[in-house]
């Protein structure tokens, strides 16, 4: 099969594709979400000011309602904060902080909870018990929750002066510690299904070693579920470091994520400035929404028994 | 005057690409009292016709033509309320599957008395009496105190029961029987049909059999017609068509039942069927690298040999011993398998037959008991490279074509697997040579190997499988009930071409199955099972001949009667061997 | 039956065994239990002894077994921060939680249950559509957006709802209650509603997959060919079954609305054991943060083991053993 026929086969002529580009809302929220993507890792260059440029910044231009409305000024398209940073800049650099998070988060939830998944399925006994019954422990208690405690404990055991500077991998951290049962339990779940079928039982009588046969069968066998869960995890985990920042417990407002302008905007909300709240609050808002369409989409279209 | 009477019936399901014809101007009659057999392969189309009669299509399917006169009147033309009152009432259902077609949450009383409310608007007092009444026609005894027992404490046979006085709740005049024997035992499926035969009798009921079992057919079925792609291709009287088929195809494939009556060379061959295999670009296998191990062994030990088998499996963890339930899977199996020799180990679904195979391939470990292959015994360890090296002279084909290869790998890579890992070539190109006369020589083509699993058919899959399985190029193949999944004409062809493989490698093999008949075709010795115990151990003529356990002469009656088949077949000759 | 409620019942205080031993380690993780009393300028053997006091250098195992007689007694300690007892803490604020968790699991399970359960059956009506698509903007509103746009159009604009705190409490023995009053009435809505809107679209999504799940299996399709009419294939066969994957989502909602409920809390400033959680871990108030920890779990696992039992109850298949 030559190159061309092959990226054919892997963009157009599957079913998912097909499923793919018959779908409006799919290709919608496919759209939206390239378009945050490439956003966020433009943002340095399609800002029109960098937020963190003290020289770029001036306390006289602080409060400035959006462009449109009475005493906007054109160059700042939405507005500007408190401290008189535009508030697209912000939201781009934030939206670039709040999907880096998400995404490594997400990551780190799916390696560690993949990884966990498919031994506690396929080596089975004693592993598979004390893997599982951790998972089911931390289940118990929900994420959000888990995860304020982990970055709670995680900033405490930093020093001081480094807290600042290491919120973001502490953020990381929480959300994707608090991620991987998740997918453990997806994954050992597929993996027990896997590991019944004749495919698994034939590499094993070729007498293939245990950590092969993982790898190469059933690793690739049971992506799937994983890849809809990771999407949907993505969403979740936007959310949570949304909701972290939120609380003051997330990223500071020094280097701001969408969640902490929301909460640095929120303060203003009672003396009318709405839109330092209300234009990260959307951004945030469409993105999750996006991320979630195309998780929708993907479980029905990857659903074998809905087709 | 026929009491269901199709005519130029099309059903039709748009999918991607394109519009599928699932049945294509059929016309079938059934009247009252008669078992109607519907026989056909997978995607034959013969579920199809069921599901369109009662407007129960899976969407995206439906109807594109034709007309559906149940006693006289066209239900194509009621709507969805009249219709509903059709179903239950007038026509009922049978599945595939006892096991998954009653509502776990609800007593089988409830059920019934909820169905029988349903269609007949009586009393909750009279439905529980002709509740109890249906349980007792359908053979449930102490049916008055089972009524309050859930699906889940019945058999699967028991259960198929309840469903099928389920289906009689209403007084239906038609009843569809969906594959309704197929998912159970040979011994339980003969009960069933019986009991359907007793009830269309009785009750003069018309009964429409869909089925893909000709022995099913021949069993109990008064008329049979057969489909092949969406068409009728031949209806008559049941003797006449298996008896003296005139359509090409119902004549390919009766040829390709296996007989149980006598042992041939081969299988007749099906030309009928497309997608089969590809003439032989047969190797030399005495010069070829395949062969290449031929040489090296050939002693006069036994190839494979098992000693006082153990393994037993927990149904019920409990801490107290008293309350732990245990199944002996394998009960103190012993038996010696001689070189080249083709070993059978047959029996019902339980018996342990597959559990015996997997203790030998290494996917168990028995709890008690030797194995010794090739004359060395093995004791499971994995680390040791003599017994790492017996292994590799052993390997196993499995049942089910399409879990039996990894979706995500190529056909090449997936053949090649073995001999990577052994590195048992020289060089990569030498390996992709190796696998590509592999495909060759199982009749699949070396174009195959660059293609993925699922563009190939159950049949080629199977043969994928087994060209995977001559990689390491063994001495000893298991073979798992290698064609159970495989409609009946390409079993004809995956058996010749395991028969031509052993007689020119000098396999060894054993072979498990739970169908006599190709018991017969293929092993020179069976050894018949029966919860985790050989029963009987003998030469395969002299067991079809005179079986001498009660258990083994139980499983030779219960075999379907083929004798209509016979006439057919010394009739025609056959139809050519490849 | 008996057997699967008492092993669920060990698993139980497996989790409450290891959430204490997690709480208990927060002790030694976050900072210095002696600075954390002291401050920075007591001497060397003032810290020395109160170590001892405290009994810091017994083993580990020991001062683990004493942090759980404690516990088991209510006993965590005094407040960092309040210098009062946390039980007490604990329990004032209690009320204020579980009664917002209550209204709002009202909300959640009635909202959510009903439309998952019309949309699972009609699934091609607009108006299942339009509340498919609507629970997507749901499930993708963070609850803090949620309350924030709440207090702006209610409180802010429209000001007939107040935007914070816990009003109208009217006292019942040791429960202060808002469920009596007009005016706890009117602060405990927005609260609640926050709370539920994206919990209830959660469980509207489960329960329409789970229906739509039970809908393709056989038995219901062998109900239909029996003629049932589809009021009783719905409502009897369907729904019946799709209870046990919903009896599951109930338990895990209500531990997410517990969660949950510290973020509502600290939007509205809800005099509730989530807003104390909070407060005590952006001061690091170790003893509040354990027993919130300890408490939080009990309640999730109470509702587990209820859970169970109600699984039990429905699946015969559980009650009677045996598959």
């Amino acid at each position: 099969m030559n190159v061309r026929a092959r990226l054919h086969a892997t963009f157009v002529d599957n079913d998912i594709a097909y499923s793919f580009w018959r779908s409006p809302t799919a290709i919608t929220a496919g759209a939206i979400t390239l378009f945050f993507a490439l956003a966020a890792l433009f943002a340095p260059w399609i800002a029109p000011f960098n937020p963190f440029d003290p020289a770029q910044i001036s306390l006289w231009d602080g409060k400035l309602p959006p462009a449109w409305a009475e005493g906007g000024q054109a160059k700042y398209l939405l507005g500007t904060d408190n401290q008189g940073r535009d508030m697209l800049s912000t939201i781009l650099y934030g939206g670039r902080l709040s999907l880096l998070v998400g995404l490594a988060a997400v990551c780190l939830g799916m390696v560690l909870g993949v990884m966990l998944g498919v031994i506690s399925g396929y080596v089975g006994g004693w592993v598979d018990t004390v893997i599982m019954r951790i998972a089911d422990v931390q289940l118990t208690i929900p994420g959000i929750l888990l995860a304020i405690l982990i970055n709670g404990i995680g900033r405490n055991l930093l020093p001081l002066e480094l807290r600042q500077e290491f919120a973001v991998y502490v953020v990381i951290l929480a959300i994707g510690l608090t991620d991987w049962p998740q997918f453990a339990r997806v994954t050992r779940g597929a993996t027990l299904v896997e590991g019944q079928r004749e495919y698994v039982q034939a590499a094993r009588v070729i007498g293939l070693p245990g950590w092969l046969i993982m790898l190469r069968h059933i690793l690739p066998n049971v992506l799937r579920p994983v890849l809809v869960l990771a999407t949907i995890g993505l969403a979740l985990a936007i959310i949570a470091e949304a909701t972290l920042s939120f609380l003051g417990q997330g990223i500071p407002p020094t280097t701001p994520s969408l969640g902490t302008l929301i909460r640095v905007g929120n303060e203003f909300l009672f003396s009318g400035l709405w839109w330092i709240t209300f234009f990260p609050a959307i951004a945030l808002v469409i993105l999750v929404f996006a991320v979630n369409l195309l998780g929708d989409w993907m479980r029905d279209a990857l659903n074998p028994k809905l087709r | 005057m026929a009491l269901l009477s199709i005519r130029d019936l099309v059903v039709e399901f748009p999918t991607r690409r394109g519009v599928v014809t699932a049945a294509k101007d059929v016309s079938i009659d059934v009247r009252p009292g008669e078992i109607l057999g519907l026989v056909g392969e997978s995607g034959a189309g013969k579920s199809t016709i069921g599901n369109a009669i009662i407007d129960l299509l899976e969407p995206p399917g439906r109807v594109a033509g034709g007309e559906v006169l149940f006693k006289g009147q066209d239900l194509r033309k009621l709507d969805d309320d009249a219709m509903r009152k059709v179903r239950g009432r007038e026509i009922g259902m049978i599945f595939q599957d006892p096991q998954t077609s009653l509502n776990p949450l609800l007593t089988i009383g409830q059920q019934l008395i909820e169905s029988i409310r349903n269609a007949l608007g009586v009393s909750e007092r009279d439905a529980q009496a002709r509740a109890i009444e249906l349980l007792e026609a359908v053979g449930i005894d102490e049916a008055e105190a089972r009524m309050a027992a859930y699906p889940h404490q019945f058999s699967g046979g028991m259960r198929q029961r309840v469903v099928i006085a389920l289906a009689l709740c209403g007084d239906p005049d038609l009843v569809i029987a969906d594959e309704p024997t197929t998912a159970l035992d040979v011994s339980i499926q003969k009960q069933i049909l019986d009991l359907i035969r007793r009830l269309c009798r009785e009750r003069q009921l018309g009964v429409i059999l869909v089925t893909h079992d000709i022995g099913v057919i021949a069993e109990v079925a008064d008329r049979v017609a057969v489909m092949y792609r969406g068409n009728i291709v031949e209806t008559g009287p049941t003797s006449q068509v298996l008896g003296a088929p005139t359509h090409a195809y119902t004549q390919s494939l009766i040829a390709a039942v296996p007989r149980a009556d006598v042992r041939l060379e081969r299988f007749a061959s099906v030309d009928y069927i497309e997608g089969g295999a590809k003439p032989f670009h047969r190797i030399d296998v005495r010069t070829h690298w395949l062969g290449g191990a031929l040489q090296r062994e050939g002693t006069n030990e036994d190839a494979l040999g098992v000693e006082d088998l153990h393994l037993s499996f927990v149904l019920q963890r409990s801490l107290l011993p008293s309350r732990r339930r245990m199944l002996k899977a394998v009960d103190g199996v012993s038996f010696t398998i001689r070189p080249g020799e083709t070993f059978g180990l047959v029996g019902e679904s339980g018996s342990g037959k597959s559990t015996v195979a997997r203790i030998i391939a290494g996917l168990y470990r028995p709890d008690a008991g030797d194995i010794a292959l090739l004359g060395r015994p093995v004791t499971g360890n994995r680390r040791d490279p003599e017994e790492r090296a017996v292994r590799e002279r052993l390997q196993m084909i499995f049942q089910d074509p399409y879990s039996s290869l990894n979706a995500r790998m190529r056909v090449l890579d997936i053949v090649a697997e073995p001999i990577r890992f052994y590195r048992l070539t020289e060089s990569e190109a030498e390996t992709r040579q190796v696998v590509q006369d592999l495909l060759d020589h199982v009749g699949l083509g070396a174009e195959a190997a660059l293609r993925y699993p699922h563009e190939f058919s159950g049949g080629q899959r199977q043969r994928i499988s087994i060209a995977r399985a001559l990689a390491s190029r063994p001495r000893i193949l298991i073979c798992d009930e290698p064609t159970s999944a495989l409609d009946v004409s390409i079993q004809a062809q995956i058996l010749n071409l395991l028969k031509d493989l052993q007689e020119e490698l000098q396999l060894t093999m054993l072979f498990i199955s739970h169908d006599l008949p190709v018991i017969r075709q293929m092993c020179d010795r069976v050894a018949v099972m029966r919860r985790g115990k050989i029963v009987e151990l003998a030469e395969t003529e002299h067991l079809f001949a005179n079986p001498e356990h009660p258990y083994s002469q139980e499983l030779l009656r219960l075999m379907p009667r083929m004798d209509l088949l016979q006439a057919s077949r010394d009739a025609t000759p056959a139809v050519g061997t490849a | 039956m008996l057997s699967f409620i008492a092993r669920r019942f060990v698993q139980a205080l497996i989790v409450m065994a290891v959430v204490s031993a997690v709480s208990f380690s927060l002790f030694n993780f976050v900072g210095d239990p002696v600075n954390n009393m002291v401050g920075q300028e007591a001497t060397r053997e003032d810290r020395l002894r109160i170590r001892e006091s405290l009994g810091l250098d017994d083993p580990i195992l020991v001062q683990y077994a004493r942090f759980v007689g404690n516990a088991l007694q209510g006993e965590f300690g005094l407040s960092l921060r309040t210098k009062r007892p946390v039980d007490e803490l604990i329990l004032e604020r209690l009320p204020a939680t579980l009664e917002l968790v209550f209204v709002s699991a009202l909300i959640a399970l009635g909202l959510g249950i009903t439309f998952g359960v019309y949309t699972g059956i009609k699934r091609n009506s607009w108006l299942s559509q339009t509340v498919l698509s609507a629970s997507l903007v749901g499930v993708s509103l963070p609850t803090f957006i949620i309350g924030i746009a709440l207090i702006y159009i209610f409180a802010v604009n429209l000001r007939i709802l107040p935007s914070s705190g816990r009003s109208g409490t009217i006292d019942i023995g040791l429960w202060q209650t808002s469920l009596l009053s007009a005016d706890g009435w009117r602060a405990i809505l927005l609260p609640a509603i926050t709370l539920s809107l994206f919990q209830a679209t959660m469980i509207l999504r489960l329960v329409r997959s789970e229906m739509l799940e039970v809908m393709r299996t056989d038995f219901i399709k062998f109900a239909r060919a029996r003629g049932l009419p589809e009021r009783a294939v719905n409502f009897v066969h369907a729904l019946k079954n799709t209870l046990i994957p919903v009896i599951t989502i109930i338990g895990l909602n209500i531990g997410q609305l517990i969660a949950f409920s510290i973020i509502t809390e600290t939007v509205f400033q809800w005099p509730g054991t989530g807003l104390l959680f909070i407060n005590a871990v952006d001061f690091a108030d170790v003893p509040v943060m354990a027993a919130y920890l300890v408490f939080v779990a009990l309640i999730f696992v109470t509702v587990n083991l209820i859970v169970d039992i109600l699984y039990a109850v429905i699946d015969p298949r559980i009650r009677l053993g045996g598959t």
